[in-house]
């Protein structure tokens, strides 16, 4: 072999690394072949490209938001199946501890950063327009830069694993472990820059949406009339907007330290690296509250809806989201109690972060009450809500625990902060966003998510959720410390470990068989006709599934909360259907190709900063000013369907 | 939609730079006022900087107010909302970031 | 009637004839609903990057002291160049102001005029800035000598790039202006890089308290 190609392989492809990595390598290519094939060979590149690639419609963009978090569940998904084979016994080299390190890191910076957030950006964009009785989103255009953005955020870090090396210094990248001197590889500037294109994409989503609820609502819908879910958006998009700010700050200090050589969070020249960790928690706090409200909205639809009830306390829910949403930006210094700030300031932020539980304990009572004497149906929607309760009433009663500091001192860093965080994470947000999949899948694609094989999935994931975790509480009281690589058998930390390994395959299963489901359905479920299968009551059940593309034909006018319901009762329906004299041509956005060639041009320009070669950073960025000209003088950029397509179209789903 | 008007008709209620005039001089005297003080050594540190902020807080409302047109708008007056949002959080930050990385506790 | 049709055609300043509809009396940036979306839109970010700056001031105040032996605050700051700065950029606000005022009178000259005299006082305070760093620089205060003058350097300079891509912008829309005329669409963009202006207007006003002011007292 040339040495300019082994030093290249070597390198970049990390090839002297072993077998883990050339599987990789040639999973990736295999994909890679076969999907380019199938393309050619299905001729379908144009339909990629003008259906996909190029739309500015919120529903097909709420789409690709979930498969992308789908797939990110995946990966992050196999790091942590890794993680607990490397830990299952003690004493193992399964991994190597640079590997190990690897995979903790992108374990939780894609758990967090590219599944959680694109799983609730998924809902946003599917549900918000169609429950406020708008066409689309405020932005559209920005809409679509929103998702390219997070899209080539999300592949310059996981391009990072077979090219360049991933990174290994924890989903916080804290300093000075994380400062040059320390931490040499690229894998590191793949953190800081796939996360800060990726943020600036959840920024304008923030902003968007935000605009979108509050402007472009149908009329006659109030504030108070709007459905939770929207509200739950409402209040994410706020502390998104607030919050996400201190993540870009904290990114680009620690970048401008690494790469122009400033001391701000060093250990020479003055620089202080607990300052990193105060900005970034002043963004991770409010982020986990960021993924939490949208669930939290979520199991308010389905709560309502399965209980066949009006949801309780509609205005102490509203309350408890707005109070949430203010009250989760001054928890943040309860990440780090432990840096010694003071009695004072612990004092503080030990109250604020107990406080938020109150709100949070109005949303569940509300929810309960909502249960109590309703007809309640068990279907999947419902199993997942019901699951979520208990799971988060513990993951909540442990995390005040964690809240109090003079005890937080004992708990920090260790396997009880892990499994305290993984029970409010994933009985919180995943189970919301699988709740919240579930509910509207066949509002997005027009059939239903096959019942029994969904059942298998729910209780795997269920009951390898809680053998997986509550074996870790333990282990943390029994000193086991977070990103241990591996532990000698004298701790006596093997029995459980063993059986929280357990539990993760049994979480494994419960995904594959959701995998199963989703393939099983595509071809045998239940197709939705009727537009409402669970019986809903906002409006975008009064819309047919899949939804025409500018979803209403005429913008209702809305006099009642859970309004689709309120009509069904009354047998009123026949008003929310276009009627022939109302119909007047609509203005549509006109599908680009710039943002996704601006996503592109952002990774090209990250590649760039990644490796220091600055001229490709420097076309990347070209790249991007050059997209953001061009449309600053596009002036053309709506369509008009005329009133004949949109007849034709809704007498062909029979609503004329 | 069917609003059809669209366009500023020629001589129709002139506008005229009165406001934009008094944000001016407003602005200068402020910041005219905070130099003086801050270079003449007028006042002790501690209320000397409560002052400075003062008078910057007031700019602040001065360009919203003249030069912004803060109390204009189509609708509720969301962006005033998210601005006072927005003030809360920026300084909750500033100062509390002050108040946590000062390490006043004997620990550190 | 097509709205977007309708605001990109129409001639500026052309007198049409008022409709009963809720437009009336507002300012012509906010008569159309895509338009007036929009504004709300920027003020959000406005305040957004409002927190972008928060971060970066409660960094500059949480190390403005460690200077590590180097260069001081008081030592740095040269107190005739920030007066020039700050007094140059509350003036570009104000011409920015009157732009905006000759655009609702529908005064395409004078607006276009104005936001000409604003972005040559731009200029001048991104030059003023330049020509101050690069001073600071030649004395060996440089951003990689202190955790404070990381912070200083870091803070001033991601205002003083805003100002610089303000400039760009406002000469983009001046384009627009000059070759569409005063149109709903237009007017909104003009009205929206004022916006942008006076915010960093006021970003200033924080920064020479906070930083210069109180650097050069201390």
């Amino acid at each position: 072999m040339p040495a300019g190609f082994q030093h290249f392989a070597d390198t970049y492809l990390m090839w002297n690394e072993g077998p883990l990595i050339w599987m990789s390598d040639a999973l990736i290519v295999l994909t890679s072949l076969g999907i380019v094939g199938a393309l050619t060979y299905f001729k379908r590149w144009k339909w990629l490209w003008r259906e996909w690639l190029t739309t500015v419609d919120h529903k097909k963009i709420g789409i690709m938001y979930l498969i992308a978090a789908l797939l990110m569940l995946f990966r992050g998904g196999v790091d942590a199946e890794l993680m607990r084979t490397q830990l299952a016994l003690p004493g193992v080299h399964f991994l190597d501890a640079e590997h190990y390190d690897q995979i903790f890191t992108t374990h939780g910076t894609i758990m967090i950063l590219f599944m959680a957030m694109p799983f609730i950006f998924a809902l946003f964009n599917i549900v918000v327009p169609l429950q406020i009785g708008a066409r689309d989103v405020a932005f559209p255009y920005l809409n679509a830069i929103s998702f390219w953005l997070f899209f080539f955020g999300a592949m310059l870090f996981n391009i990072s694993f077979v090219f360049g090396g991933s990174p290994d210094a924890g989903w916080t990248s804290y300093p000075p472990l994380t400062e040059l001197g320390f931490d040499k590889g690229p894998g590191e500037n793949f953190y800081l820059l796939g996360l800060q294109i990726s943020g600036i994409g959840s920024i304008a989503t923030g902003i968007n949406f935000l605009a979108t609820i509050l402007k472009m609502r149908a009329p006659g819908m109030t504030l108070m009339r709007m459905p939770l879910f929207t509200w739950s958006v409402l209040a994410a998009c706020v502390v998104i907007i607030f919050a996400f700010p201190a993540l870009t700050i904290a990114l680009a200090l620690l970048m401008l330290d690494r790469i122009v050589g400033t001391h701000f969070f060093t250990m020479l020249h003055g620089g202080n690296p607990m300052m990193f960790i105060n900005l970034f928690w002043i963004w991770g706090h409010p982020e986990v509250y960021i993924v939490i409200l949208p669930a939290f909205g979520v199991f308010s639809e389905v709560v309502a809806t399965f209980a066949r009830k009006r949801i309780f306390g509609y205005s102490s829910m509203v309350a408890a989201l707005m109070a949430i949403s203010i009250i989760s930006y001054f928890v943040w210094a309860h990440h780090f109690f432990t840096m010694g700030a003071g009695a004072d300031v612990n004092t503080f932020f030990a109250v604020a972060t107990m406080a938020v539980g109150i709100p949070t304990g109005v949303k569940v009572f509300n929810w309960l009450f909502t249960l109590f004497r309703g007809r309640i149906r068990m279907q999947l929607p419902m199993l997942w809500t019901l699951a979520f309760v208990p799971c988060f009433a513990i993951g909540g009663a442990t995390g005040v625990m964690l809240a109090v500091a003079p005890a937080d001192y004992q708990y920090h860093n260790s396997y009880f902060l892990i499994a305290h965080f993984h029970q409010v994470l994933i009985g919180g947000v995943v189970f919301g966003m699988l709740a919240g999949m579930y509910y509207w899948w066949p509002k997005m694609f027009g059939f239903k998510l096959d019942e029994r094989l969904g059942r298998w999935a729910f209780w795997f994931f269920n009951i390898g959720f809680y053998v997986c975790f509550m074996p870790q509480y333990a282990l943390g009281f029994m000193g086991m410390q977070r990103r241990m690589y591996t532990y000698p058998a004298d701790t006596g930390w093997g029995t459980l470990n063993f059986v929280s390994t357990i539990g993760a395959y049994l979480m494994g299963i419960g995904f594959l068989f959701i995998v199963l489901q989703v393939l099983y359905s595509i071809k045998y479920g239940e197709r939705d006709l009727t537009g409402d299968p669970w019986d809903g009551r906002t409006l975008e059940w009064s819309l047919p599934s899949p939804v025409p593309h500018y979803n209403f034909a005429v913008i209702p006018t809305v006099t009642d909360r859970d309004m689709w319901w309120v009509l069904k009762q009354e047998g009123r329906t026949e008003e929310l259907r276009p009627k022939p004299e109302e119909i007047q041509p609509i203005h549509m956005p006109k599908n680009s190709g710039r943002p996704f060639l601006m996503g592109f041009a952002f990774f090209v320009a990250g590649l760039g900063f990644v490796f220091n070669w600055h001229v490709l950073a420097a076309l990347g960025l070209l790249g991007v000013v050059a997209c953001m000209i061009a449309r600053s003088f596009e002036y053309d950029d709506e369509y008009q369907i005329p009133v004949e397509e949109i007849e034709y179209t809704e007498a062909a789903l029979g609503r004329l | 939609m069917s609003h059809g008007n669209g366009h500023a008709e020629a001589g129709e209620h002139r506008h005229s730079p009165a406001m934009y005039i008094v944000g001016y001089v407003l602005s200068l005297v402020l910041t005219a006022v905070a130099f003086w003080l801050a270079l003449t050594h007028a006042m002790a540190i501690g209320p000397l900087m409560w002052v400075l902020m003062i008078l910057a807080g007031l700019q602040i409302i001065v360009q919203l107010y003249f030069f912004m047109h803060v109390t204009e708008g189509d609708g509720p007056p969301f962006h005033s909302v998210a601005l006072v949002l927005g003030l809360i959080f920026t300084f909750a930050i500033a100062l509390m970031s002050i108040w946590i990385m000062s390490f006043h506790s004997m620990v550190a | 009637m097509a709205v977007a049709e309708h605001a990109a055609h129409a001639p500026a300043g052309a007198a049409h004839a008022h409709g009963a509809g809720p437009a009336d009396g507002r300012p012509l940036e906010y008569r159309d609903p895509h338009q007036s979306v929009k504004i709300l839109g920027f003020w959000l970010f406005l305040a957004t990057d409002m927190l972008l700056f928060a971060c970066l001031f409660a960094t500059y105040l949480v190390l403005r002291t460690h200077t590590d032996g180097g260069p001081t605050a008081r030592e740095l700051f040269d107190i005739p160049g920030f007066t020039a700065e700050t007094f140059i950029l509350l003036t570009s606000s104000f011409t920015g102001g009157l732009a905006t005022l000759c655009m609702r009178n529908g005064n395409k000259k004078w607006l276009m005029a104005w936001l000409a005299v604003t972005m040559l006082l731009g200029l001048s305070f991104v030059g003023l800035e330049a020509k101050e760093f690069a001073a600071d620089v030649a004395e060996g205060a440089n951003m990689q000598r202190s955790a404070f003058l990381s912070a200083f350097f870091t803070l001033v300079g991601t205002h003083g790039s805003h100002v610089s891509v303000g400039i760009v912008w406002m000469f983009l829309t001046l384009l627009q202006v000059a070759r569409r005329g005063i149109t709903e669409i237009t007017a909104r963009k003009v009205f929206i890089v004022n916006l942008y202006w006076h915010f960093l207007d006021v970003v200033w006003v924080f920064i020479f308290t906070v930083v210069y002011l109180s650097g050069v007292v201390m």
